[in-house]
């Protein structure tokens, strides 16, 4: 079951010329983290005295390959620790292979990490500015699509507030705001689809449908499986750091929904 | 990050690049740690708007921008610097002069601007959390942020000192200008140091309680408080060890006293900035890609 399928939408193009928008070639990502959430001198030292070892090594992407056209909308799945997230960092450029090679045509927005919250303590207009120098954008450029972003998140009223004050759906809102509103080549989400109301979700999906339909490249990483079979156009499910299976949407979710034992219920299907 | 426009020829199957950044970016493994360091500097270049307007965004937070805010940060060192004379005076027995005063101030201010810049330097990786784990940028712009702020907070003490300097009735002359290329160095310095707390901070999140001990001791061991060559020959150690002491030396030299400044403690000034600035590159950047997995 955990063999990786080829019949892909997204393997066909392979070797069209100039139309991929992401490729990752034998990737592999590992990396040493340490088992406290905040590591401290003392607790090393004491740690070190116990001769205990603090540090672990996680392997979580092994020998994976695939392809996204452009245009394409890929959806992810998989089970907590599957490696969703290193997959979505690494094709970012936060994360570097530990062997392998990932290319990305095109300029990328992301939306990993829920919020853009930079700092609680500045206003959603100074987090925006701030939040998008970073991700390589002009002040010109950010100038031009302040009044959008703020629009589309609705946010118009709060905006120069500090972020310390704005609910989590605020938040959200935001930072998918942002994410979008970039004018990307290639976006990569993840699992941030249910921010905000149901309307907002609605908004946003619509959002995320128009990208495709300006041929914009899209990688989601989600578990709401039903929203997954109803914007992808292939679906790669990762399983322990591997390819377990890539391709066509309604194909790979019916495998994965029967590997979790769960069927195609709708509490499977439903946006958790 | 890897926006290296040599790689796009590599790749046929993708379509050239279109604007004017080279927008193929190629992800590969890091040959001995270090991400290929052309494609790292110029993207550092291209966000150095991302550093300042985080440097403005940290002096806003702290009133630099009203006439209040910016009259604390001169009143808050000049009052530790006269604190720091009636103590030193004092324990001198009242032989101390306005020019000692000129040299202590001149000192403290450019020993904070290290001390600010390390000590706010060890929190922006950690304070960066949400957009270390969102964005790909070189995390070095964090510390870098951090020695711009610092050097912006020490910009008003500079007219302070400059009254000071007038009032005192100390020579000016032409070797004030060995100022420039000194204040370089330091600034080199500072950012060095600001890297190497960033960077270590993420490991062990207790050492922002040890800095303050840190600096104190730092500036103990420093020509601040004393002329360098007032030191005993049994402590000359503690100036060979300290990367600040050619520096400081140097600087009260041309400034307090108008000489010109000694070529081999300058020499030695510009080493240590040199070693201090490359280790705490190569410790930052070699580490920097770890960091989204470790906050």
């Amino acid at each position: 079951m955990l063999s990786a399928s080829e019949d892909a939408v997204g393997l066909a193009t392979v070797d069209r010329p100039g139309e991929l928008a992401v490729g990752v070639d034998g990737l592999s990502v590992t990396y040493r983290t340490t088992y406290e959430k905040k590591p401290t001198l003392k607790t090393t030292l004491i740690r070190l005295g116990r001769r205990e070892r603090t540090v672990r090594r996680v392997e979580a992407l092994r020998d994976v390959s695939f392809a996204v056209p452009h245009g394409a909308v890929l959806g992810i799945v998989g089970v907590n620790g599957a490696g969703k997230s290193t997959l979505m960092r690494t094709i970012a450029g936060i994360l570097p292979p530990t062997e392998g090679r990932v290319v990305v045509d095109g300029r990328v927005s992301t939306l990993l990490a829920l919020g853009i919250g930079f700092n609680a303590r500045l206003s959603g207009r100074e987090n925006v500015l701030l939040g998008g120098l970073a991700a390589g954008l002009t002040r010109e450029e950010l100038a031009r699509k302040h009044d959008e972003i703020v629009e589309f998140a609705e946010l118009e009223d709060v905006i120069d507030l500090p972020m310390r004050t704005y609910s989590s759906g605020m938040y959200g809102r935001l930072a998918f705001s942002v994410a979008v509103n970039m004018e990307p080549d290639i976006l990569l989400i993840d699992e941030a689809l249910s921010v905000g109301d149901a309307r907002f979700k609605k908004k946003s999906f619509e959002k995320i449908r128009s990208l495709c339909d300006q041929a914009g490249t899209i990688l989601i990483v989600s578990h709401a499986l039903r929203t997954v079979r109803e914007l992808c156009s292939e679906v790669l499910w990762l399983h322990q750091g591997q390819v377990a299976m890539h391709g066509n949407p309604d194909a790979v979710i019916e495998s994965y929904a029967r590997f979790l034992e769960i069927g195609e219920s709708d509490l499977a299907l439903e946006d958790l | 990050m890897s926006t290296a426009s040599g790689t796009q020829v590599r790749s046929a199957r993708f379509r050239s690049a279109e604007d004017e950044f080279g927008v193929v970016h190629v992800h590969e493994p890091h040959r001995v740690g270090l991400p290929p360091l052309r494609s790292y500097l110029s993207e550092f270049w291209r966000r150095r708007a991302f550093a300042l307007e985080l440097a403005r965004t940290d002096l806003r937070a702290q009133h630099f921008n009203t006439a209040l805010g910016q009259l604390w940060l001169v009143v808050n060192p000049v009052l530790l610097g006269l604190t720091y004379f009636i103590l030193v005076d004092i324990v001198r027995r009242g032989s101390r002069g306005p020019d000692f005063l000129a040299h202590l101030m001149l000192c403290l201010f450019v020993f904070r601007f290290v001390s600010t810049s390390v000590t706010d330097g060890a929190r922006s990786v950690v304070g960066g959390g949400r957009l270390i784990l969102n964005t790909a940028f070189p995390r070095t712009l964090l510390p870098f942020s951090s020695t711009v702020a610092a050097f912006m907070r020490f910009l008003p003490t500079v007219v302070v000192y400059a009254i000071l300097h007038a009032v005192s009735g100390l020579p000016v002359g032409l070797h004030v200008l060995w100022v420039f290329p000194i204040l370089a160095l330091v600034a080199v310095l500072a950012f060095g140091a600001s890297m190497i707390a960033a960077a270590a901070q993420v490991y062990f999140r207790d050492l922002a309680s040890f800095l303050p001990f840190f600096t104190r001791i730092w500036l103990y061991a420093s020509p601040v408080l004393y002329y360098a060559e007032e030191v005993p020959d049994r402590f000359r150690l503690i100036l060979d060890a300290n990367p600040l002491y050619p520096l400081l030396a140097s600087l009260s030299d041309v400034v307090t006293r108008g000489e010109r400044p000694h070529a081999g403690l300058l020499a030695l000034g510009l080493a240590w900035a040199v070693a201090i600035f490359f280790a705490g590159a190569l410790f930052f950047v070699s580490r920097e890609r770890e960091f989204a997995v470790r906050l």
